[in-house]
Formats: structure tokens, C-alpha cells, sequence
């Protein structure tokens, strides 16, 4: 059969027409130089929608311009693949260093020493993992020992595909590591061990939310300060925190997408709009979204929410994300090995 | 060939196809291909041999099968009740068929497994009867572990989850390609096989089932689809626990959190290539029984 020649043509025209409507991140885009997007994880929707309103007010009062600012919320490592394929984010304020570092590796987006760029290793508020019980906790849960007894489930998302969740692993396998003295085959037995009492693991943080506080699944939620002031909020009554003997201290890092900012105009608003988050006011709508702040006064004000424990960091402990997160949810690694036996 | 076709617009109309079909099905399946290719044979193997794949594919055709045949019987009986009966709220239920085709799949699978699970409406009476049929008869074995694993958990959380997620989203694809053959049956064979001697079961058998055979192979092959590439419900019910309860789409999701597009790529380019065989296999089926009704 021969094939008719406008049918050819009209086939590559559609195509043509089709192609043209390039998904933005193409030169000359048209966005104000007074907007600015925030591409963010899931469980800071209410801290950054406190703390836009506040900026927008503090930037009108210094410049007399109006700002609107836009927040975009998902999990930490899909967010971190919407900017790489062309989200226009100015800033990214994402649950782990190392989606931020991808986005220097394959976009470019940003220099490779982002990190340095702002105090306290980009991170203007911190975290760390605790254990959420039901109310009484009924099943007398204290340390991390208590989380293998018989008869006791533990709920986490799979490390794998929940950014949150590699900082639980890794918190329970920084106190296995000071509990053994470094003895490799203990730790690992004792993450092993951890994980038959998982019967369950979710996607992601809010799915493992669910699953403990709404489905009553399990004993004890390993879960981030902040998501686990969030559920005493949200339930009341229902749970109560336990805080462990050692956790890890998570640092969720923030950073200026150069590379967007340069071509839309807000390098300087962007740069501003990060800075906010470490003066006083910043601390402090952390601090009340149940993220600890890094400002030693703010952070006294709230010490009620945020008692002292012992914290360990990812450099001195793990060497860093990139070796963290080789050693560990590669694959193969040893959240693999868990289950390969 | 160049004579001038009976009804205009062919050119037209073919150089919208390929248009179409390049831009939504072929390039992005080329792009798939090419990234999956960027990784050699050699690293094929070894990313598809591990335990890991190998389970999570058991599961995902296994119990994509499995739900696509129970779609089929149910959905014949579903498809025969709205046709043959007339009953008060014949419409509704019709309309209800299609919601699995609406509703979002995460809805979906929160949903069943608040229902499914120890404290839900039905799970608990699955965990309340395996742990009573497990008290009584002691069956031991895998029989066993299966009765002691509904009794903690419900239907959630393993694969019977998976499989009631399956089965949910494939049922209306059964249903909706059966309607109409069946709606079209013309009375008169059945009154002349009637007439015939023929009693109501060989009617069935030697006259309504073979002409709804081809519809109904088609309802199951669109539900094993849809059950293979399911990942929204799925996510929530199955639990997710390695070489256990993992779905094929679950590691593809795992590759790309460690932003491995190319070995996410051969996942997905593989699973293609299977479901693809599959589908050509039930396709050549249907063929030859079309044939043979002839």
C-alpha cells in the first residue's frame, strides 16, 4: 500500500505543533521577578504556610513590593525529580541533603558546595526520631531494646522509597553502633531483628501515619519529632512520645536553585526568603510547626516541646548522605541483606 | 494501489493515528527502550535474577492473573444479573460498576485495607475465622502459616491484599465489554435450542458461552492489564515487605528514589516485554476459539 503524502505531512505537522508546547524550562520564561516557589516535602505544609505569610509582610515592610510565594508538597525525593525535569523552583527545602545533591549531579542546577552557602550546614531547623506509643504506652516501651520484644510491632515506611524513613533506619542503627561498640555482626543482627517486627511498611511517612494511628496497627511508630507532635495534635489523647536514650539529629537542608533563580530574577528574594528562616521570627514559626530551632534562645522557649536527648550526626556517624545511603538503601545494601536471608 | 477510496478522509484521519499514537504510546515507550539500553545485557540479568524481582514478579503476574480470572466469573455473573433481571435498583448497581474506574486508585486502597484489615468491618471476621479454623483443625504446613498470617493481620498486608486490590480495579473492564454481546443475544437461538430439547444448562453451555466466550477473554485480558501496571491501591493493602508482599511497580518506584532512571527503565521495559507476550498469547487464543465459532 502506498502511503498518501499528506497523510505524512500531516502527521509531521501535528507532531511540530504538538512538540511546541514544551513543558517551561526552556529559556525566557515569563515569571515575575516578585514570585518565588518553594519546592518542599510533605510534612512542612503548615510551617511554610505560617512562614510565607510572615515573609511576604516582612519583605513589603523592607521594600515596599508584594510578593506572592507558592509551596509545592510531596515526597522529598519525587519533588527532588520534578526539579531536575523542569519544576521552576526558586528554593528547594527538601527532608535530605542528598536530594538536594542530585540536583547539582544531574541538573546542575545549583554549585556543589550548596551546603556552605548558609549556617548551620543549610539546615535553619532540625529533627530527630522518636517513638510514638499508644496513650499509657501499654506495652512499656523505653529504648530501643524494647522495640524487639515478643509481642511488639514496630511501624516505619520502607526506607526505600520514603526519604523520612532512611533517617529511622539509620537512627536505630547509630544506637545499635554505641550499644555494641562498633561490632558489625551485632548491629546488623540487632536491625535484622528490628525488622521482623515490621509488619508492615508504607510507602511513605503519612501512609505509616495512617496505618498506626488510624488502623491501630502496631506498638510503637518510629517517626519524626515533628510528624509525631503532629499526630498528638491531630489525635489527641490518643498517643504519647517516647524519647530513646540516643536518636539522630535529622538536619533537613534548604538551598537556592541558582540556576532558576538567575534566569526568573530572584536570586536576591530567594536568598532573603532562606535567611528569614534563621532570625528569630523564622525559628520561631519552626518551632511552633514542632521543628526544633537551631537559635539557642528560641529554642529554650520551647523546651517543653523539645527535650534534651542524646544526638548523633550523619557526617560524624555515617560519613556523609552519599556514603549513608550507599552503604545502607543501595542495592544490595544492608536494608537488602535484611530480607535476602 | 492508488484508487480513490469509498469513504473520505483517509489521510487525514491515518496521519492523525500515527500523530496521535507517536506522541502518546511510541515515543515514550522509545525513550523507555532507549534508557533501559543505555545499561548493558549483562547488567540486565543481573538487576531481573535478583530474589527481589524474581518474587515481586511471582506476585504481580500471579496475582494479577489470578484476580483477572475471578474478575472473569464474577463478572459474567454480574454482567447476566443486569442484563437477564429486571429488579428496583437495577441502574444503580449498574452505575456502581463503573466507580472503580473513577475513584482514585490511593482511595481505593486506603478504603480496602480500613475494611480488610484486623479492625475493619470485614477483616476481622476473616482473622476471627482463620484463627477459629486454625484452633480447630490444626492444618499445619503452608496451610497453616497462611491461616496463622490472615489471624494477625486480616486480609491486609499479604498477598491475598494485593489480590483484592487486583480483583476490585479489574472487575468492571469484565463487566462493561460483557453488557453488550450479551444484551445482543438474539432470543431466537435460545428459544430454537429450546425447541430443540436442549434443557437450560446446554443452552448455556453449547450456545450462550461460546458466543460470550471471545467478549469475556477480552474483559479478562483488559483486567490482567490494568492489574499488572496497578500501583496507587496496591501500595496501601499489600505492605509492602521485601520478597514477601513487594509489587513490580513498587521497585521500579524503589530504582527511582535512588534516581537509578536506568535500571527503573529495565524494570519497566521488561515487565512490557512480558505482559506484552502474555496479551499476544490470549489474543491468539481468542483467535483460534473465534475461528472455531464460525
Amino acid at each position: 500500500m502506498k502511503f498518501p503524502l499528506h497523510a505524512t505531512t500531516s502527521a509531521l505537522l501535528l507532531t511540530a505543533l504538538l512538540s511546541s508546547c514544551k513543558p517551561s524550562g526552556s529559556p525566557g520564561s515569563s515569571k515575575a521577578a516578585t514570585e518565588l516557589l518553594n519546592v518542599s516535602y510533605d510534612p512542612t505544609r503548615e510551617l511554610y504556610g505560617e512562614f510565607n505569610a510572615e515573609f511576604a509582610k516582612h519583605w513589603k515592610k523592607q521594600t515596599g513590593q508584594e510578593i506572592t510565594i507558592q509551596q509545592s508538597h510531596g515526597g522529598s525525593g519525587k519533588q527532588a525529580r520534578s526539579v531536575i525535569d523542569g519544576l521552576e523552583a526558586d528554593v528547594v527545602t527538601l527532608a535530605l541533603a542528598g536530594d538536594i545533591d542530585i540536583l547539582h549531579k544531574e541538573g546542575n542546577l545549583l554549585p556543589a558546595d550548596w551546603q556552605a552557602k548558609l549556617p548551620e550546614n543549610s539546615s535553619p531547623y532540625t529533627s530527630t526520631i522518636v517513638f510514638v506509643v499508644r496513650k499509657g504506652n501499654p506495652k512499656g516501651i523505653k529504648d530501643w531494646p524494647d522495640l524487639v520484644k515478643d509481642g511488639v510491632e514496630v511501624i516505619t515506611p520502607n526506607p526505600k522509597t520514603s526519604g523520612g524513613a532512611r533517617w529511622n533506619y539509620l537512627a536505630a542503627w547509630a544506637w545499635a553502633t554505641h550499644e555494641y561498640g562498633g561490632d558489625q555482626t551485632k548491629v546488623k543482627a540487632y536491625i535484622a531483628n528490628l525488622f521482623k517486627h515490621v509488619p508492615v511498611l508504607d510507602s511513605g511517612a503519612r501512609g505509616s501515619t495512617t496505618t498506626f494511628a488510624q488502623r491501630k496497627i502496631g506498638d510503637v511508630f518510629l517517626s519524626w519529632e515533628n510528624e509525631a507532635h503532629f499526630i498528638e495534635k491531630e489525635i489527641p489523647g490518643e498517643t504519647e512520645i517516647v524519647y530513646p536514650s540516643l536518636s539522630i539529629l535529622a538536619e533537613p537542608p534548604v538551598a537556592v536553585v541558582e540556576k532558576n533563580t538567575e534566569r526568573h530574577g530572584t536570586t536576591q528574594l530567594a536568598t532573603e526568603y532562606l535567611k528569614f528562616l534563621y532570625t528569630p521570627e523564622g525559628q520561631e514559626i519552626a518551632g511552633k510547626n514542632f521543628y526544633r530551632p537551631r537559635n539557642p534562645q528560641v529554642l529554650a522557649a520551647f523546651s517543653n516541646l523539645f527535650p534534651e536527648l542524646k544526638l548523633v550526626n550523619i557526617r560524624d556517624e555515617f560519613g556523609g548522605w552519599e556514603k549513608a545511603q550507599k552503604d545502607h538503601f543501595a542495592d544490595g545494601a544492608t536494608f537488602d541483606q535484611i530480607y535476602a536471608k | 494501489m492508488s484508487r480513490r477510496r469509498i469513504i473520505p478522509g483517509f489521510g487525514l484521519s491515518l496521519g492523525f493515528t500515527l500523530a496521535y499514537l507517536s506522541a502518546i504510546i511510541l515515543i515514550p515507550l522509545a525513550a523507555l527502550f532507549i534508557k533501559a539500553g543505555q545499561l548493558g545485557w549483562s547488567s540486565w540479568v543481573k538487576l531481573l535474577t535478583t530474589p527481589q524481582v524474581l518474587a515481586a514478579a511471582k506476585l504481580s503476574f500471579g496475582a494479577s492473573l489470578a484476580a483477572a480470572f475471578f474478575s472473569a466469573i464474577i463478572g459474567l455473573l454480574v454482567a447476566w444479573v443486569l442484563v437477564r433481571y429486571r429488579f428496583p435498583g437495577r441502574r444503580l448497581f449498574d452505575a456502581m460498576v463503573d466507580l472503580p474506574f473513577a475513584l482514585p486508585t490511593a482511595v481505593a486502597g486506603i478504603t480496602l485495607t480500613q475494611i480488610y484489615s484486623t479492625h475493619g468491618w470485614i477483616g476481622q471476621y476473616i482473622a476471627r475465622s482463620a484463627a477459629w479454623l486454625n484452633e480447630r483443625f490444626h492444618p499445619g504446613g503452608w496451610l497453616g502459616d497462611l491461616l496463622a498470617e490472615w489471624t494477625k493481620k486480616g486480609a491486609c498486608y499479604s498477598p491475598l491484599g494485593v489480590f483484592i486490590a487486583l480483583f476490585f480495579i479489574g472487575l468492571p473492564f469484565v463487566v462493561r465489554t460483557l453488557q453488550p454481546v450479551m444484551e445482543e443475544l438474539p432470543k431466537e437461538l435460545e428459544e430454537a435450542s429450546a425447541t430443540l430439547g436442549a434443557n437450560r444448562w446446554t443452552v448455556f453451555r453449547r450456545v450462550i458461552f461460546p458466543t460470550i466466550l471471545p467478549a469475556l477473554i477480552t474483559g479478562f485480558t483488559l483486567a490482567f492489564a490494568r492489574a499488572v501496571g496497578e500501583y496507587g491501591s496496591v501500595i496501601f493493602i499489600s505492605g509492602n515487605l521485601p520478597l514477601k508482599t513487594e509489587i513490580l511497580p513498587l521497585l521500579i518506584v524503589n530504582q527511582l528514589e535512588m534516581f537509578k532512571y536506568e535500571a527503573a527503565a529495565v524494570i519497566a521495559a521488561s515487565m512490557l516485554i512480558v505482559s506484552f507476550i502474555l496479551l499476544l498469547l490470549i489474543n491468539l487464543l481468542q483467535r483460534r476459539l473465534n475461528w472455531r465459532a464460525r
